[in-house]
C-alpha cells in the first residue's frame, strides 16, 4: 500500500518537474544569449572544449589510468619515458612520464582539477572582494574612498608573488610548518585572490564615478532609493563590462601566477603537482629533449585559457546591453 | 658574435687584416655571485676559487687537491708544537710592494678579527712568530697533524695596503659604513681585478709580474653570474661563454651533442645524506606520540633499506652521483672501500618496521631545501616515494634554504624529523665530519652543530678525539675506521651519494677541474 | 586642483609607512640571514653573535623603530651580502629596470592600442581574429616559459640575440644605458618582449572592449550624422572615451611590469632590481629587501598619483569630485 502512495507522489513529482524544465529549457532556447551564442561556432567549440576539460578535472580520478598522488604507486625506474607512440614509450604511459615516473596523461587529468580550483576560487575572491569596494568607493566617496583606495595602493605595490610569500610564510608560521597539501591549497587561493582584488576595485570605482553623475542615478536617488539598492541594482551592471574582462583574464591568469609562484619555490607540493607546477617541473627538461614533460601540460593550458578567454568575450559581448 | 666572426673574416679576405687575434677572452659563468672581494668575510667555495686566482696562501693544492708549496718554499715541523714555515723570496703583491714575514702574521691577526669568517683556519691559541723577513715559526699548545690542510684559502693580505686602506680588519656583518676596500684587492697572485660589479660582473687581468711560471694563455677574463639554470645552458651552446658551472644533470647529453661544446664530470667531494632526529623522546610532525621512532636502530635501518639509491642515481641523477656508504668521500678517506652500503631491500625494511613495532609504518614530516644542492627536492620526492613503499607515510616539505636552514637548524632548535642535508669537509678530513655531523650536541647546537639528527654515541666522540691528535697517518686512519664503523651499523646518519661535479666548457677551453669545485684560471688554455 | 594634490601627498605619505610596516612585517617569515652569511665552519658561538649584532635578536617593536627611523633617514643600512650599502646597490642596478620596464611599456602600448582599436572597429574581419588569437599567446603561457622558449629560438637555434645580460652599457653620469650600442639594443629585444606580451594583450582587449561600447553610443552616432570622417570620429571621439580604463589599467600594469621583471630578470639574468630582489629573498637579505620594497612602493605611489592627475585632464567630469574633495 505505501509503495503505491509513494510511487504516486513519486510520479507526480517527475510530471511536475519535466514541465518546469521544459518551460526553462524553451526559455533558454529562445533567448537571446542563446542565439548569439548559436550563432559563433568557435564559441560553440570554445564551449564544449572547456565543458570537457572541465568534466575530465572532475572526474578525474574515476578516467585517469593512475593515481599520481599516491607515491606508492610510482616507480622512479619509470620515469622520464617518452610518449607511447615513440620509440622506448611505454603502452601504460600514453604520454609518458614526468621525472618521478609519474604518467603524465593522469597528472595533468589530476592538475587541471587543482589549477582550475585555484583560479577560480581566487577569481570569485577576488571579484567578491573588489567589486563590493570600488562600488562603495566610488559611490560613496569621501572617507570611505580614501581609506579603500590607500588600503589598494598598498596592496597593488606589493606584487603578487611577494602577498603570495607574506601569506605563505604567516601561514607556515602560524601552523608551524604543519601544513598539509589541502592548506597549501588554500594559501595559494588567498594569495593569488589576495593581489587580484585591487584591480577590480579601482576599475570599478573609476567607472562608478563617471556613472553615478549620469541621469539615471540621479534619477534612482530622486524617487528615493536607499544607496545599496542604487549601488548594486543600477550601477552595478552598468560597470561590470571591464569586470568581466578583466575576470577573464585573470582566471587565466590566476594558472599562470600559481606556475610562476612553484617557479619561485612556494606553490604546491612537489608531490601533488598542478598544471602550473608540471610547466614549472618541465620547464627545466626543455633542453634536455624530454620535451612531452612541457609540452602536454603547456598545451592543456594554452587550450584552457584560449576556451575561457573566448567564452568570456562572448559573454562580455552578449551581456552587454549598449552591444545589442 | 656570428657578425664579428663575419667581419674579420671579411676584413683577412681583403687583405686588410690588422693584428691578428692574439686576445684570449676567457668566459665563465657561475649560477651565484661573487659578493666578497674580502675573502675573508665569506667561507665559501666558489669566492674562495675566484680569489685564489688572485690571492695565494703559504700553501697551494694542486689539480688532485695535492698541498704543494704557495707563498711558503717550504715547511717543516720543528717539533710538534712548533711548525717553520720559509717564504718565498722576491713575491710582490700587485701594487709593487714586497711580501715578508710581517704579512703573514697580519694576515693571522686579520683572519681572527671579528668580521672574519674563516676563524677556523687556525687554532685559536697558535702564536706566530717572526724569525726573520723569510721564515715565521707557528707555536701550537698541543700537536695538529693537519694544521696547514686549509692554509691554500687562508689568503696573505699585504699589511702596508691593509693599513693605508683601513683593511686591518674583515667587514663586519653590522658596519654601518662601507670599508673603502670592499671593491679592491691586492695580493700576489697571477691575475689582477680590473672591475668588479657584484652580482653583474668581474673583470680578471693576468699579472705580469707574477712569481709562478703561468700556464694560461689569457689576456682578459670575464665572469657573469647567470643564476637561471636554462639560460646558463643556452648562452653556453650559443658560444657566448665559454665555460659555465654548474650543468643542470638532465642537460648533459644535449650539451654534449652540440659539436662546439662538452662537459667535464668528476666526482665531488660533497655527501648528501639524511639526518633522522634522535634527540627529542617524542617526534615531531608524526602521528607516534610518546615515543621516538628513530631512537630505534630498527626504524633507521628499516629506512635505510628502503631506499634504492641505485635508482636515485640513475634516474634522478642521470649517474652523475656515487652512492656512498660514508658520509666522506672516498677521495678523502684511504679506507673507504671497505665500507658497503646496507642494501636495498623494501622487504627486509618492512620487517624491520615491523618488530620495531611499525607493521603500518607511521607519519613524518620531511624538510628539504630545494634551492641547495643537485636535484635536491628531485631527490627527496623520491625517497618520499621509496618510504611511501614500505608503508611510512612521508610528508615533503621542500622549502628554499633561507627558511629549510633556519627551520631544520640551530635557529629554530631544529625543528624537523627528518631532514637532507649535504657536507663538504673544509679540511678534507675524516675528523671534520666526525665532529660536525656525527658528533654529540646539546637542542641549541653547541657541539656538532650540523648534526641535524641529533645523532650522538660516547663512542664515536671519544675516538675523535684521540683522532684529532694523532700524528701516525696509519694509526689515524684505523681510529677513523672505528668510528666510522660505529656510524655504519647503527645507521646514525643516512648517507646517500656524492653528487658529481658538472662543467660545461666549449671544445675550445681546456681547463682543469678540481674535485673541490673552484675555478682556477691559472689552468686554463683557450685555442683560436 | 592643487588641494587635490596635496592631499593625495599625504595619503601617499600614509601608504609609505603602511608598506613599511607590511614590509617589516615579511621580514619575519623569509628565514635566517645568517646562515647565507657565514661558512659552514662558523662556530655557533660565532652565528649566535651575529645575529646578535645585527639586531635580530631584539624584542620586535625595537626592531621595527628602529628599521622605520633608518627609512626616514634614506639609511637602508649595508647589504648583507653584498657588504655594500644598499643605496648604492639599487642606484646601480635601477637604470637596467626602468629601461627594460620602459621598453617593454612602449612595446605594449604601441601594439596594443592600435590592435585594440582596429579589433574593436572592424570587429568581425579576419585579421581582427588572427590579431585577437595572436594576444593570447601572452596570457596563455607563463612568463618563464616565454622566456625560456624565446632563449631557446632566437640564441641558441637561430644565434642572433644573447640569452642574458644587458650587453655593453655607456656610462652617463651615475646612470648606465643600453639604448647607445648595438649590444645593449640587441639584449633589450628578448627581455622585452617577454615583460611586455602580457600587458599588450590585456591593452589589446581593454581597448577593443572600450571601444566597442563608445562607438555605440549616442555621440558617436551624432559625431557621424554630423558628417564627420570615419578617423575624426573613431580617434577624436571614440578612442579618446575609452581611454579612462585604459589609462587605469596601464597605470596598475606599471606596478604589475615592475613585478614581473623579477621573472623576466631572472630568466634572463638581467642585472636590474628584480633580479636584485630575488636574491635577496632566497639569502635572507633583509636591507635589500626592504629598500626594494619601499622604493617599489614610492615609485607605485608617484604613478598612481600621475593616472590621477590624467583622469582629471581626460574626463572633465570628474574634476567636479576633484574639486569637492
Amino acid at each position: 500500500m505505501t509503495d503505491v502512495t509513494d510511487s504516486g507522489r513519486r510520479s507526480a513529482a517527475a510530471t511536475a518537474s519535466p514541465r518546469q524544465e521544459r518551460g526553462f529549457v524553451r526559455r533558454a532556447l529562445d533567448s537571446d544569449l542563446f542565439y548569439s551564442f548559436k550563432r559563433s561556432k568557435l564559441v560553440v567549440l570554445a564551449a564544449i572544449l572547456t565543458a570537457c576539460m572541465l568534466s575530465a578535472a572532475l572526474f578525474a580520478p574515476l578516467i585517469a589510468p593512475h593515481n599520481p598522488y599516491d607515491l606508492g604507486s610510482l616507480n622512479l625506474l619509470d620515469s622520464n619515458l617518452p610518449p607511447a607512440w615513440l620509440k622506448e614509450g611505454d603502452p601504460r604511459f600514453l604520454f609518458g612520464t614526468d621525472d618521478q615516473g609519474r604518467d603524465i596523461l593522469s597528472t595533468i587529468l589530476y592538475g587541471t582539477r587543482s589549477s582550475i580550483a585555484i583560479s577560480l576560487l581566487a577569481v570569485v575572491m577576488a571579484i567578491v572582494m573588489g567589486v563590493s569596494l570600488g562600488l562603495a568607493a566610488g559611490y560613496l566617496g569621501g572617507y570611505v574612498d580614501s581609506a579603500i583606495m590607500r588600503i589598494a595602493d598598498v596592496m597593488l605595490t606589493f606584487p603578487t608573488i611577494l602577498i603570495a610569500l607574506l601569506v605563505n610564510g604567516i601561514a607556515m608560521t602560524a601552523f608551524k610548518g604543519r601544513v598539509s597539501s589541502g592548506g597549501q591549497f588554500w594559501i595559494l587561493v588567498c594569495s593569488i585572490g589576495f593581489s587580484f582584488w585591487v584591480q577590480y576595485a579601482r576599475t570599478v570605482r573609476s567607472m562608478t564615478l563617471v556613472e553615478k553623475n549620469k541621469e539615471y542615478v540621479q534619477a534612482a536617488r530622486l524617487i528615493g532609493l536607499s544607496r545599496p539598492a542604487i549601488m548594486f541594482k543600477h550601477v552595478l551592471p552598468n560597470v561590470l563590462s571591464p569586470v568581466l574582462v578583466i575576470a577573464t583574464i585573470n582566471l587565466a591568469l590566476a594558472i599562470i601566477t600559481e606556475a610562476t609562484l612553484s617557479f619561485l619555490g612556494v606553490g604546491l607540493p612537489p608531490s601533488e603537482p598542478s598544471l602550473g607546477t608540471m610547466i614549472q617541473i618541465g620547464n627545466r627538461y626543455l633542453f634536455s629533449g624530454s620535451w612531452w614533460m612541457v609540452a602536454f601540460p603547456g598545451i592543456t593550458l594554452a587550450v584552457l585559457v584560449l576556451a575561457v578567454n573566448l567564452l568570456g568575450d562572448w559573454l562580455r559581448d552578449a551581456l552587454n546591453p549598449k552591444l545589442r | 658574435m656570428k657578425f664579428r666572426t663575419w667581419a674579420v673574416a671579411g676584413a683577412l679576405a681583403v687583405g686588410l687584416a690588422v693584428a691578428p687575434a692574439s686576445a684570449k677572452t676567457f668566459r665563465y659563468a657561475f649560477q651565484g655571485d661573487l659578493n666578497a672581494l674580502d675573502p675573508y668575510t665569506l667561507n665559501e667555495t666558489f669566492t674562495l676559487g675566484a680569489m685564489g686566482n688572485v690571492m695565494e696562501g703559504l700553501t697551494k693544492r694542486d689539480k688532485e687537491l695535492k698541498i704543494i708549496p704557495g707563498l711558503a718554499e717550504s715547511w717543516e715541523i720543528v717539533d710538534p708544537l712548533k711548525w717553520r714555515f720559509h717564504l718565498r723570496k722576491g713575491v710582490k703583491f700587485h701594487n709593487g710592494e714586497d711580501f715578508v714575514a710581517d704579512d703573514v702574521i697580519f694576515s693571522l691577526d686579520r683572519m681572527r678579527s671579528p668580521g672574519s669568517q674563516i676563524k677556523s683556519r687556525a687554532p685559536a691559541d697558535m702564536k706566530a712568530v717572526k724569525v726573520d723577513d723569510n721564515t715565521v715559526d707557528f707555536v701550537l699548545t698541543s700537536p695538529n697533524p693537519i694544521l696547514h690542510y686549509e692554509w691554500d684559502t687562508w689568503y696573505i693580505y699585504s699589511k702596508k695596503w691593509a693599513e693605508a686602506n683601513g683593511a686591518t680588519q674583515a667587514q663586519s656583518a653590522t658596519a654601518t659604513s662601507l670599508n673603502p676596500f670592499a671593491l679592491k684587492a691586492n695580493g700576489t697572485g697571477p691575475f689582477t681585478i680590473v672591475s668588479h660589479e657584484p652580482g653583474v660582473k668581474t673583470v680578471f687581468k693576468p699579472n705580469p709580474n707574477w712569481w709562478g711560471k703561468p700556464e694560461h694563455n689569457l689576456t682578459e677574463v670575464i665572469f657573469t653570474t647567470i643564476k637561471s639554470d636554462a639560460t646558463r645552458v643556452a648562452a653556453l651552446l650559443s658560444g657566448e661563454i665559454d665555460m659555465m658551472d654548474p650543468v643542470p644533470v638532465q642537460d648533459v647529453e644535449r650539451i654534449k651533442s652540440n659539436p662546439s661544446t662538452d662537459v667535464l664530470t668528476g666526482p665531488e667531494l660533497r655527501t648528501i645524506f639524511l639526518n633522522m632526529d634522535q634527540m627529542r623522546d617524542e617526534l615531531l610532525y608524526s602521528n607516534v606520540k610518546g615515543k621516538n621512532p628513530f631512537k630505534d636502530v630498527r626504524v633507521r635501518k628499516a629506512f635505510y633499506q628502503a631506499i634504492d639509491i641505485e635508482a636515485i642515481k640513475s634516474r634522478v641523477m642521470r649517474n652523475l652521483a656515487t652512492p656512498s656508504a660514508l658520509l666522506i668521500s672516498p677521495l678523502l678517506y684511504s679506507r673507504s672501500a671497505e665500507f658497503k652500503r646496507h642494501p636495498y631491500d623494501p622487504e627486509a625494511s618492512k620487517k624491520l618496521l615491523a618488530e620495531a613495532g611499525y607493521p603500518n609504518g607511521f607519519e613524518v614530516t620531511f624538510d628539504c631545501p630545494n634551492d641547495r644542492y643537485v636535484n635536491d627536492e628531485a631527490i627527496c620526492q623520491a625517497v618520499t616515494t621509496m618510504l611511501a613503499r614500505v608503508g611510512v607515510k612521508v610528508t615533503l616539505l621542500a622549502q628554499p634554504k633561507a627558511k629549510y636552514f633556519e627551520k631544520a637548524g640551530p635557529t629554530k632548535k631544529y625543528d624537523s624529523s627528518f631532514n637532507l642535508l649535504g657536507w663538504t669537509p673544509g679540511s678534507f678530513d675524516s675528523w671534520n665530519v666526525l665532529a660536525n655531523i656525527a658528533g654529540c650536541r646539546d637542542a641549541d647546537g653547541k657541539g656538532g652543530t650540523f648534526n641535524y639528527g641529533g645523532y650522538c654515541n660516547q663512542k664515536v666522540e671519544d675516538l675523535a678525539k684521540q683522532i684529532l691528535v694523532e700524528v701516525d697517518p696509519k694509526k689515524r686512519d684505523e681510529l677513523i675506521f672505528q668510528a666510522f664503523t660505529i656510524v655504519h651499523e647503527e645507521a646514525g646518519l643516512l648517507p646517500l651519494h656524492q653528487q658529481a661535479l658538472v662543467w660545461g666548457v666549449n671544445k675550445k677551453t681546456k681547463i682543469a677541474q678540481r674535485a673541490d669545485n673552484q675555478i682556477l684560471l691559472y689552468w686554463v688554455q683557450k685555442q683560436d | 586642483m592643487l588641494a587635490f594634490a596635496i592631499r593625495r601627498l599625504l595619503e601617499a605619505a600614509i601608504v609609505m609607512v603602511a608598506v613599511a610596516l607590511l614590509a617589516f612585517v615579511l621580514f619575519r617569515f623569509v628565514g635566517d640571514p645568517v646562515n647565507q652569511m657565514v661558512g659552514q665552519d662558523t662556530s655557533l658561538e660565532d652565528r649566535m653573535q651575529l645575529r646578535k649584532d645585527l639586531g635580530l635578536d631584539d624584542p620586535i617593536v625595537v626592531q621595527f623603530g628602529r628599521f622605520i627611523w633608518n627609512a626616514a633617514q634614506f639609511d637602508f643600512g649595508i647589504s648583507y651580502q653584498v657588504k655594500q650599502p644598499v643605496t648604492t646597490i639599487i642606484a646601480s642596478r635601477f637604470p637596467a629596470t626602468l629601461e627594460l620596464a620602459l621598453t617593454a611599456a612602449v612595446f605594449a602600448i604601441l601594439l596594443g592600442i592600435p590592435m585594440g582599436v582596429y579589433t574593436g572597429i572592424y570587429r568581425d574581419s579576419w585579421l581582427s581574429r588572427i590579431f585577437l588569437s595572436v594576444s593570447l599567446i601572452g596570457i596563455s603561457l607563463p612568463t618563464f616559459l616565454i622566456g625560456i622558449l624565446l632563449i631557446y629560438v632566437f640564441a641558441v637555434n637561430l644565434g642572433i640575440l644573447p640569452s642574458f645580460g644587458r650587453g655593453e652599457v655607456v656610462q652617463l653620469g651615475g646612470w648606465t644605458t643600453g639604448f647607445l650600442t648595438i649590444s645593449g639594443l640587441k639584449a633589450l629585444i628578448l627581455p622585452s618582449i617577454t615583460l611586455g606580451l602580457f600587458q599588450m594583450t590585456l591593452i589589446t582587449r581593454l581597448v577593443r572592449s572600450q571601444m566597442l561600447e563608445v562607438l555605440r553610443t549616442d555621440y558617436i552616432k551624432f559625431a557621424r550624422a554630423r558628417g564627420l570622417s570615419d578617423k575624426a570620429v573613431n580617434f577624436g571621439h571614440a578612442l579618446k572615451n575609452t581611454l579612462i580604463p585604459v589609462i587605469t589599467i596601464i597605470g596598475l600594469q606599471l606596478g604589475a611590469v615592475i613585478a614581473f621583471a623579477i621573472i623576466t630578470e631572472t630568466v634572463f639574468q638581467w642585472p636590474g632590481m628584480g633580479l636584485l630582489f630575488i636574491q635577496s629573498v632566497q639569502n635572507a637579505d633583509i636591507p635589500v629587501m626592504s629598500a626594494y620594497l619601499l622604493l617599489v612602493a614610492f615609485l607605485f605611489v608617484l604613478i598612481n598619483f600621475i593616472v590621477d592627475l590624467l583622469y582629471v585632464w581626460v574626463d572633465p567630469r570628474i574634476r567636479i569630485h576633484g574639486r569637492e574633495a
